[in-house]
């Protein structure tokens, strides 16, 4: 294997990685506040939906992540509104979130576009173009470092460069935030925080607000960035690897950035080598593709650390039992 | 019971009205849906085709879940609709069982066999095809490395992929083919975001041309080829006018010859299997004005040629579901 495939499969597992990472944060987030969201994958593709089929219509990309970002943060809204206002059951909520979106998005764009529920191909203004950095077309011939600059860490979309100033910033809310405090705290003892006068309901609205808006970029950076247009049921999975990630990365920000480079570097590698032959054993593709929900369920099982969810994760608030 | 004779009496009206009227033919469509750009989209213009010459009407119905299929077929059966056209492999279960149950209905399955004296089963030699745009690949690749991008890893996916390489080799000995499935779940047929890393993952590797047979996730692939400045060809429909000037042609799988030859033949059906390969015209590679401008007077040739050689026999191409096995690459 030499150094450029290196640098290539590492090109990829940005890419591959960057879905996921939105994904994982905006769950982070979610589920930091109490509230389990497995509806991360239709938010995701109903995101996708939109953006492809607003930034054709209107031929402007950023209207289309805004549109995106509007369908996630609806669904959000309704998940909100079940679990949070209506107590209700969130896994079932969010089960039926992803229903929804799956079967809304191929019936819409059918009715919009009467191509078999996916949008027409989109093209120059109204996709996210590759940006490349100063300087990289100059420093590209120097070995080493010109491939590293020039293949991997420039010519992505401006949403991968977000996604990973988003880390930072996530680590900064939570934790170095007042804000931060009590959106833990209301995750773990919301009626601690109730007590201080603070208002659960209004934090935890804001929790699944702030997931609607990282899942609405994660659809929109397939749909608009790596694709050219909505596919029907594009999203593929990535939504629950991203729950997968969350549980790996132990609900923490920084954690949650290694465990989707990790998981995007075992697709990434999946994807170029099909059957890795170690000498004694020929390992299968498949095997690469189900390695990190392994990966998760070792953690879950507690044979590497422990993996402890927020306290208060999954049960709505009641002031008064 | 005197109301009974009288119930009887309409029940035999009915049934006597709905044997009387004609016996529109039905067609269903498999779960990608009507106007998927590929495979029942095909099916759909044979329908109209006939619709269109023939004046008359039809009944179809777009599925939605797997447990719809046996309901279909039979409310169409019961229905007297006649021929009953269906398009997919994965109406091989239902069929078996629902057709001794109609005798008098003939049945058409597309891309499966079932053994029932009215059904008659309508095999396409994918492989045969795949030869003639793998061929097209093998003379359009200047670094002489081809991909393939299969959906999800099944037989008649690994008889495009055995084929196309068959024919890659023909034209060029000395290629390379590298052939990349995308999944083993039905979710592989629309995943492009994992088509377009895999396309990119064999550009990496020297691909310049890529054959796409997998669905949804084949658009991906066809994007990314065109992103990146490098040929690649659609399957099933033509797709060909999706990215003039980057798709380099498209295996074509006449399923919309089936389906109006089924719908001409009304119930005079020929029940059995049938075959179609190129002898049939029921494969080949789609040549239109979006990519002859890619299509050399040699390659076109060396098209006609082997098409020929098919036809008269002289030219074998392996088919990878009759031992489970391909020669010209590994998967």
């Amino acid at each position: 294997m030499d150094f450029i495939t290196i640098v290539q499969i590492l090109d990829s597992t940005i890419r591959l990685a960057v879905p996921l990472l939105l994904a994982c944060l905006a769950g982070l987030f979610s589920e930091r506040a109490g509230i389990f969201d497995i509806g991360l994958e239709g938010k995701m593709l109903a995101a996708a939906f939109m953006s492809g089929a607003v930034a054709y219509t209107t031929g402007q990309v950023w209207i289309g992540l805004l549109a995106g970002i509007g369908a996630s943060l609806l669904l959000s809204g309704i998940h909100g509104l079940a679990s949070i206002t209506f107590r209700g059951n969130q896994l079932i909520s969010g089960v039926a979130i992803n229903f929804l979106a799956a079967g809304l998005s191929v019936v819409i764009a059918q009715d919009w576009f009467g191509q078999g529920g996916r949008t027409p191909n989109i093209s120059g203004d109204a996709r996210f173009n590759g940006i490349t950095l100063p300087g990289a077309d100059a420093i590209e011939s120097t070995p080493f470092i010109g491939p590293i600059y020039e293949e991997l860490l420039s010519g992505h979309t401006i949403i991968v460069y977000i996604a990973f100033l988003t880390v930072p910033l996530t680590w900064w809310i939570l934790f170095k935030t007042r804000f931060g405090l009590r959106l833990r705290a209301v995750g773990e003892n919301p009626a601690a925080v109730d007590t201080a006068g603070v208002s659960v309901v209004g934090l935890r609205y804001a929790a699944v607000g702030i997931c609607g808006i990282l899942t609405g970029l994660a659809g929109a950076y397939l749909a608009t960035a790596l694709q050219a247009g909505f596919v029907k049921d594009m999203t593929a999975g990535r939504g629950f690897i991203a729950l997968a990630a969350l549980i790996f990365a132990k609900w923490r920000p920084w954690y949650a950035l290694s465990a989707c480079l990790l998981f995007g570097f075992l697709q990434a590698v999946a994807l170029r080598f099909q059957n890795i032959d170690l000498g004694l054993v020929e390992l299968p593709v498949q095997f690469m593709d189900a390695l990190p929900y392994i990966l998760t369920v070792i953690i879950l099982a507690g044979f590497v650390g422990k993996a402890i969810p927020p306290r208060a994760g999954g049960q709505p608030y009641v002031k008064e039992r | 019971m005197t109301f009974m004779p009288k119930l009887l009496g309409t029940a035999a009206a009915l049934a006597l009205s709905a044997g009387a009227a004609l016996a529109d033919p039905a067609l269903i469509f498999d779960l990608g849906g009507k106007f998927d750009k590929s495979f029942n989209e095909s099916a759909y213009n044979g329908a109209q085709r006939w619709v269109e010459e023939t004046g008359g009407s039809y009944n179809e119905v777009e599925l939605q879940s797997d447990a719809q299929r046996e309901q279909a077929l039979r409310r169409f059966a019961e229905n007297g609709n006649d021929p009953i056209v269906m398009a997919g492999f994965s109406f091989m279960t239902p069929l078996a069982e629902v057709a001794p149950d109609y005798p008098d209905t003939t049945f058409v399955i597309i891309d499966g066999v079932v053994e029932a004296p009215n059904v008659k089963s309508i095999i396409f030699s994918e492989h045969e095809g795949s030869y003639l745009v793998g061929m097209l690949a093998g003379m359009a690749s200047e670094t002489g490395t081809v991909g393939f991008v299969g959906g999800m890893d099944i037989p008649l996916i690994r008889k495009f992929a055995c084929g196309y390489a068959e024919g890659v080799l023909a034209a060029n000995p000395d290629a390379t083919v590298i052939a990349n499935m995308t999944g083993t779940t039905p979710a592989a047929w629309n995943d492009p975001v994992r088509g377009s890393e895999l396309t990119l993952a064999q550009i990496g590797q020297g691909a310049d041309v890529v054959f796409a047979a997998a669905g949804g996730t084949g658009l991906g692939v066809l994007q990314t080829a065109a992103d990146e400045g490098i040929y690649s060809i659609g399957v099933d429909a033509n797709q060909n006018y999706l990215h003039p000037g980057s798709v380099l042609t498209s295996m074509l799988k006449r399923v919309d010859n089936a389906v109006y030859d089924a719908f001409m033949a009304g119930d005079e059906i020929e029940t059995g299997l049938a075959m179609l390969g190129v002898a049939e015209d029921g494969v080949g590679a789609a040549i239109d004005e979006h990519n002859q401008d890619l299509i050399t007077d040699e390659m076109q040739a060396a098209l006609d040629e082997a098409r020929a050689g098919i036809e008269a026999g002289e030219i074998e191409v392996h088919d990878y579901t009759s031992d489970e096995s391909c020669p010209s690459v590994s998967f």
